[in-house]
């Protein structure tokens, strides 16, 4: 059992690596509650491959401290190794092998000692039919599959996703997302690198910014949108649709807009409690009262911006 | 250190390796021609030339050995008695020409096969150490280098008395020389090798370059064992057993020092042929970390 569970399940502090005179890694503090979906987004080259490769203790930091489920890689990285899942942006295979033989490898490794391990995960990534096929004649959605059975096959307290949907069908991109869900649903810590911010969408319960080896944000998606999304549009709808027309005499509303429902912006989002107060009493039965959300495409550059700015400022 | 899961990279390889048709067809046809052909040939070639000035050359050499050898080589007529020296003396070193080549051929991809195919980043994220690697490694080459040694040398034993026993009134191979040589002293210098090319297939960049340093580092090693082998087989008990000591000695410090020299980046591309590395800052007091939401 790992020690120290009440701890965050990953926790960087000023963590530096570099590759020759290429600084992957720069001063990156990184805290993932136990039981999450983090999610890593960021460019090539922002430094979310290496941060799992540190996680893992598959490298080394040049500096600083670095504790996953308690422990510290430099020192219990076997351990860490023994409770971890990972899934690479490009999942290898001995392809002269069979499926059921690259897993059966990936087993010894775990130590687990029964095939029904193997059984199971097939089963569940539906491969079950094509595990005694030579890898070599996979598709690029059973590969994918395949490294999802492999990464999950010893029940791992932490799985890592590093660009796990990249160049995947529709189907195994659900594939993937359900996996993540149904892990977290189980208590599991998941960390997913991607840069592809839809996929984020939904399933992150943090969300970290990363660029040139630095998280420069991290949080709650919800947080997230607290701090950095200033958007004071509201969408009303309301069962008497015309009667909504009079909203833009109100006063604060900047601009009204129709469109099946009313999207109104008003210039302080303070305002609604009052605006909805009036509508009710003018006899407007609402159905709807939502302020706009960004999704985390609209966050994520919006957030950019914001840094940008704080960066220029400085 | 975990031999399961040691055996496990073992067998995974020898997995492979019996899938590679490419691979295995032409080490066994080098092995047949090393340990069938040649000596098919060249006893028949020897034993049924009566009186010809090789035979005669073949005798003046014999009769340049020391009078112990002398001897020890049993026939009759200079015919058989050419034929026995050279299937007993001088067709002595193919029995580490043939390992060497294959486990050299083998061991030179190891870990750099792993790093082209991409499996290295899987084995680093695993738990496996580098130790459990490097030893998995090398028993994947050590194993078909040696059984290549073995059957080869099973398959020859049989060549050999039927070609030349029945002119010396039966089976006379293998001899004791030959005995030390094969379970004594092949297995070490085996293990010497592979040793260094395992080392080596963990630094350069590409398979290519693997294969070209195991041959820089083969070549030494079978010359030194070529000359060994030649050397033991006439005085098998005494320096057979001395130089297999010795050379089990070198590989026990080479595969520990070897496998302490393996590094789990290596399996992800990374620290090979590196440059120079940047000085890296630490943390300094009053450095912001990133904003929390």
């Amino acid at each position: 059992m790992a020690k120290g569970m009440s701890e965050p399940a990953i926790k960087f502090q000023g963590v530096f690596r570099a590759f020759g005179d290429v600084m992957a890694v720069r001063d990156l503090d990184l805290e993932i509650p136990a039981g999450s979906v983090a999610v890593l987004l960021g460019p090539n080259g922002a430094g979310k491959t290496t941060t799992i490769r540190l996680s893992t203790g598959a490298l080394a930091a040049d500096s600083g401290q670095i504790s996953v489920l308690g422990l510290d890689p430099r020192v219990d990285a076997g351990e860490i190794r023994q409770l971890s899942g990972v899934v690479p942006p490009k999942p290898a295979f001995y392809e002269r092998l069979s499926g059921r033989a690259n897993l059966q490898f990936a087993a010894q490794l775990w130590g687990l000692e029964s095939d029904l391990a193997i059984e199971e995960s097939a089963q569940r990534f539906g491969i079950s039919g094509s595990l005694d096929s030579d890898v070599g004649g996979y598709s690029t959605g059973m590969r994918t599959r395949l490294a999802l059975a492999r990464a999950v096959l010893h029940d791992p307290a932490v799985l890592f996703l590093d660009e796990p949907t990249a160049g995947l069908d529709p189907e195994s991109a659900r594939a993937v997302l359900a996996l993540i869900t149904e892990l977290a649903g189980k208590g599991r810590t998941i960390v997913m690198c991607t840069h592809l911010l839809h996929e984020a969408e939904g399933i992150a319960d943090q969300v970290v910014m990363m660029s040139e080896g630095h998280a420069w944000v991290a949080g709650p998606p919800d947080h997230l949108v607290n701090e950095y999304w200033d958007d004071r549009r509201v969408h009303l709808d309301a069962e008497n649709r015309e009667a909504l027309a009079v909203v833009k005499e109100f006063e604060g509303v900047v601009a009204s807009e129709t469109n099946g429902f009313v999207t109104v912006e008003l210039d302080d989002l303070n305002r609604l409690p009052a605006l909805v107060q009036r509508l009710v009493t003018q006899g407007v039965r609402l159905t709807r009262v939502e302020p706009v959300q960004p999704t985390l495409e609209q966050l994520y550059f919006e957030m950019q911006r914001h840094h940008r700015g704080e960066e220029a400022k400085s | 250190m975990n031999w399961h899961r040691a055996w496990a990279v073992t067998r995974t390889d020898l997995q492979q390796l019996a899938k590679s048709r490419d691979y295995w067809l032409p080490m066994g046809l080098l092995a047949g021609l090393f340990f069938v052909v040649v000596p098919v040939v060249a006893l028949n070639v020897i034993a049924s030339a009566q009186g010809s000035d090789a035979i005669e050359q073949i005798g003046t050499v014999l009769q340049s050995l020391p009078i112990s050898i002398q001897n020890n080589i049993q026939g009759d007529s200079p015919e058989v008695r050419a034929a026995f020296a050279i299937a007993v003396y001088l067709l002595a070193p193919i029995a580490i020409i043939v390992p060497l080549t294959i486990a050299a051929a083998v061991g030179s991809n190891t870990i750099v096969g792993e790093r082209e195919r991409g499996t290295g980043e899987f084995l680093a994220h695993s738990p496996i150490t580098e130790r459990e690697l490097y030893a998995g490694k090398l028993l994947a080459a050590l194993i078909p280098g040696y059984a290549s040694t073995l059957v080869g040398f099973g398959v020859y034993s049989v060549l050999v008395n039927l070609i030349v026993g029945p002119k010396l009134g039966g089976w006379f191979f293998p001899t004791a020389g030959w005995w030390v040589l094969i379970l004594w002293v092949v297995p070490p210098f085996i293990a010497i090798a592979l040793s260094l090319i395992v080392r080596i297939s963990a630094r350069v960049q590409s398979a290519a370059a693997a294969q070209q340093a195991a041959s820089l580092v083969s070549l030494p090693v079978i010359v030194v064992s070529y000359a060994v082998a030649s050397g033991l087989i006439y005085d098998p008990l005494r320096s057979g057993l001395a130089t297999g000591a010795l050379a089990w000695l070198t590989a026990y410090i080479l595969v520990i020092t070897g496998a302490k020299s393996l590094r789990r980046e290596t399996l992800l591309g990374i620290g090979i042929g590196a440059g120079k590395r940047v000085a890296v800052p630490r943390r300094q007091e009053g450095i912001a970390g990133p904003a929390k939401g």
